[in-house]
């Protein structure tokens, strides 16, 4: 047996074993607990690198659970599969290895941030549970199976987001969220439930190669647009973002921001691969077009105005989903037409995919810095803060790098996959880079604000003996740290050997099919 | 919550077993009958509603021990885990003990259906545990609300001391 064939089992089983083995090491002292935690994240990262290396440098991996062999995903005599498949491309595998580093760096983080509280049980049995939720979404090739694994990353959210029970905020919060999430989770039900119906399968392979386009069909896409759209925060469905960012554990947050890229994943996933032949040309892409902009411009606008350091963040996340929204939108109009995909849609989709893979690593910085600040000055309020770039000057570089990143500023991440999406849109309408551009400016506005507020100027007062975050959270700002200034100094090695390949295999969708149903 | 009359108490000490027997016979027979782990679990668990209803929050107090159903849970978590693994090398949940058609078994006790039968009572153990402490959380949030403390001492996760 090779343990390479059994990957994609292993990334969504790793996770859940963390969970399930949690109420055994958490009562054996907290040195055991630490080093489970950050040992079972670590294992689950260098289990999604290697798919990653298998894939972006391979064919696409197809497991079939339970089969008698895991690569026969059509046993003889059956037309199509009938088993839970996991198939994973260069799209999915992107965004597994991007929540495999949020959580290993979430992980490294909550070792020291949540040193002082109790309930670490709960805690990490469900940070575990939603990092499984998270991968499994990206890697399941099954309709049904990804609505589960949508459910179980939300209930556990939940669960983390009202963490603090005796705060009635974060109670508001997650009762909130779960509210609009069981809602949104109905509708899915439904939209799989009618597929099913029709197609009489879930595995997302077989429903897009027997797609037909019909008023059902459309039904039960618009169902999906919205409620994953709702699912990864798109204005106008945004109303649960800035409060269960805010209020969830900061090592949380961190892993929330890529959970909410698991739903992006989706939302992609389910327009190019599914849906191909209703979603491309005109009407879908406009709506994630529209979705985008609206998303950018409000989300920054209502981020402008917060002294809360946290939903500040919150908001700015909503104005960067909208990036990727109007990229993947650009690209979908684009698709129809083969000139139009060569001369810009196919940058769009790499910028797009670019984009969200930075937003995943500098938002996740941001929200770690921001929990540091909280750390030491027990105020989140930025009106409240002042001169602490003295005595935390780590976590101020580190913050420095994020906000410049997310601000686009040259010649950061931030900066190429912003252009590389202005320049695409701007061959469908002036007015998209435009919207764009003004957010970005806005966006660096905030963050000028912030770093102002929290970091220069005298020291406040109660604040002098401030000292800096422990040395586990650096370690985990580290690592996204690390992770962004990658992508700022090697954009080019990423686009050619990563973003490519992963736009191509959205573009591709016979060789998504093929890899499930064969021949067929 | 206050017990209920002696009526109420006797006829709960006879069917609270026959539940119990009942949710067992549920989950050992869930690949060949309607049922399985999770229905049988569901009906075992409903025991300990039955006792928190009939005698009242003072005697279920006394009488709960959250750590055991903890354990239940994470021991059927764990062998539901193993009995996946089980199925190695050919796929995780492959059913590598199932006894082909035709083939006649060691005993007529083993089931045919392999690590199905045992993944049920591996659920079934899990799902006593979650819902009997679903029942234990409940029961704890009406005491916390009406007498203002909570029953095993932790209110809220102890925050940082500014």
């Amino acid at each position: 047996m090779s343990i390479q064939d059994h990957l994609p089992a292993l990334i969504v089983m790793l996770p859940l074993l963390g969970a399930f083995l949690t109420p055994a090491v958490a009562s054996l002292g907290k040195k055991i607990r630490n080093i489970f935690f950050v040992l079972f994240s670590f294992l689950i990262l260098l289990v999604a690198l290697s798919i990653g290396c298998a894939v972006f440098w391979g064919s696409p991996m197809v497991y079939v659970m339970g089969g008698d062999s895991f690569a026969i995903a059509l046993p003889s005599g059956m037309s199509y599969p009938v088993r839970i498949l996991f198939e994973i491309d260069a799209f999915g595998a992107l965004l597994a290895l991007c929540i495999a580093i949020a959580s290993f760096a979430g992980a490294l983080f909550s070792v020291a941030y949540m040193d002082k509280f109790s309930g670490w049980k709960k805690y990490l049995s469900l940070y575990f549970m939603l990092t499984a939720g998270a991968l499994g979404m990206c890697v399941t090739g099954d309709l049904f199976n990804f609505f589960v694994f949508v459910e179980i990353s939300s209930i556990a959210s939940f669960g983390l987001v009202a963490f603090w029970r005796d705060k009635p905020e974060a109670i508001e919060a997650s009762f909130k969220y779960m509210l609009v999430s069981q809602i949104a989770a109905m509708l899915l039900l439904i939209a799989i439930g009618t597929l099913y119906g029709k197609y009489n399968s879930v595995t997302m392979a077989a429903l897009s190669s027997m797609m037909a386009d019909g008023f059902l069909e459309r039904v039960v896409l618009a169902l999906v647009l919205c409620v994953l759209a709702f699912k990864c925060g798109a204005f106008p469905m945004h109303a649960w973002m800035p409060d269960a960012y805010a209020e969830a554990p900061t090592g949380v947050t961190c892993l929330l921001v890529t959970v909410s890229q698991a739903s992006f994943y989706g939302l992609i996933r389910v327009c190019y691969s599914i849906f191909p032949k209703i979603a491309a040309g005109g009407v879908v892409g406009w709506i994630l077009i529209v979705f985008g902009c609206m998303s950018m411009f409000f989300g920054v606008m209502m981020a402008v105005v917060q002294h809360e350091i946290k939903r500040l963040m919150g908001y700015h996340s909503i104005s960067q989903v909208g990036y990727m929204l109007l990229a993947l939108g650009v690209g979908l109009v684009a698709m129809s037409d083969q000139q139009n995909m060569i001369a810009y849609g196919f940058t769009a989709m790499k910028g797009g995919l670019f984009h969200a893979v930075n937003y995943s690593m500098y938002k996740a910085l941001l929200f770690l810095c921001a929990g540091s600040l909280y750390y030491a000055t027990g105020t989140r309020n930025l009106d409240k803060m002042g001169g602490l770039a003295r005595n935390m000057p780590w976590t101020a570089g580190m913050f420095v790098i994020a906000a410049a990143a997310i601000s686009g500023l040259p010649p950061f991440n931030g900066f190429v996959s912003k252009w590389m999406i202005y320049e695409s849109s701007f061959a469908i309408h002036p007015i998209l880079p435009t919207i764009a551009m003004i957010t970005s400016v806005l966006t660096l506005a905030s963050f000028a604000k912030v770093f102002q507020a929290a970091f220069l100027g005298p020291a406040k007062t109660g604040f002098v003996a401030v000292r800096e975050a422990p040395g586990f959270m650096l370690a985990g700002m580290a690592v996204l740290t690390v992770a962004t200034l990658l992508l700022t100094f090697f954009p080019g090695w990423f686009i050619s050997n990563i973003f490519e390949k992963a736009a191509g295999a959205l573009v591709d969708n016979a060789s998504y099919v093929r890899a499930v149903m064969g021949g067929i | 919550m206050k017990p209920l009359s002696v009526v109420v108490t006797s006829v709960c000490d006879i069917f609270a077993w026959f539940m119990i027997v009942f949710g067992v016979y549920v989950i050992n027979n869930g690949h060949s009958t309607p049922g399985g782990g999770f229905q049988g679990g569901a009906i075992v668990a409903t025991f300990l509603s039955f006792m928190l209803v009939a005698y009242g929050g003072s005697h279920f107090k006394r009488w709960v021990r959250e750590g055991v159903y903890g354990l239940l849970e994470f021991v059927g978590l764990v062998a539901f885990f193993i009995f996946g693994c089980l199925g190695f090398p050919n796929s995780f949940f492959f059913n590598s003990l199932a006894i082909a058609y035709g083939a006649t078994p060691i005993s007529e006790w083993i089931p045919y259906c392999g690590t199905i039968s045992l993944m049920n009572v591996a659920v079934g153990f899990e799902v006593v545990g979650a819902l009997s402490i679903v029942v234990i959380t409940m029961y704890e949030s009406i005491h916390m609300v009406s007498t203002g403390e909570g029953m095993g001492g932790e209110r809220g996760h102890d925050r940082f001391d500014r």
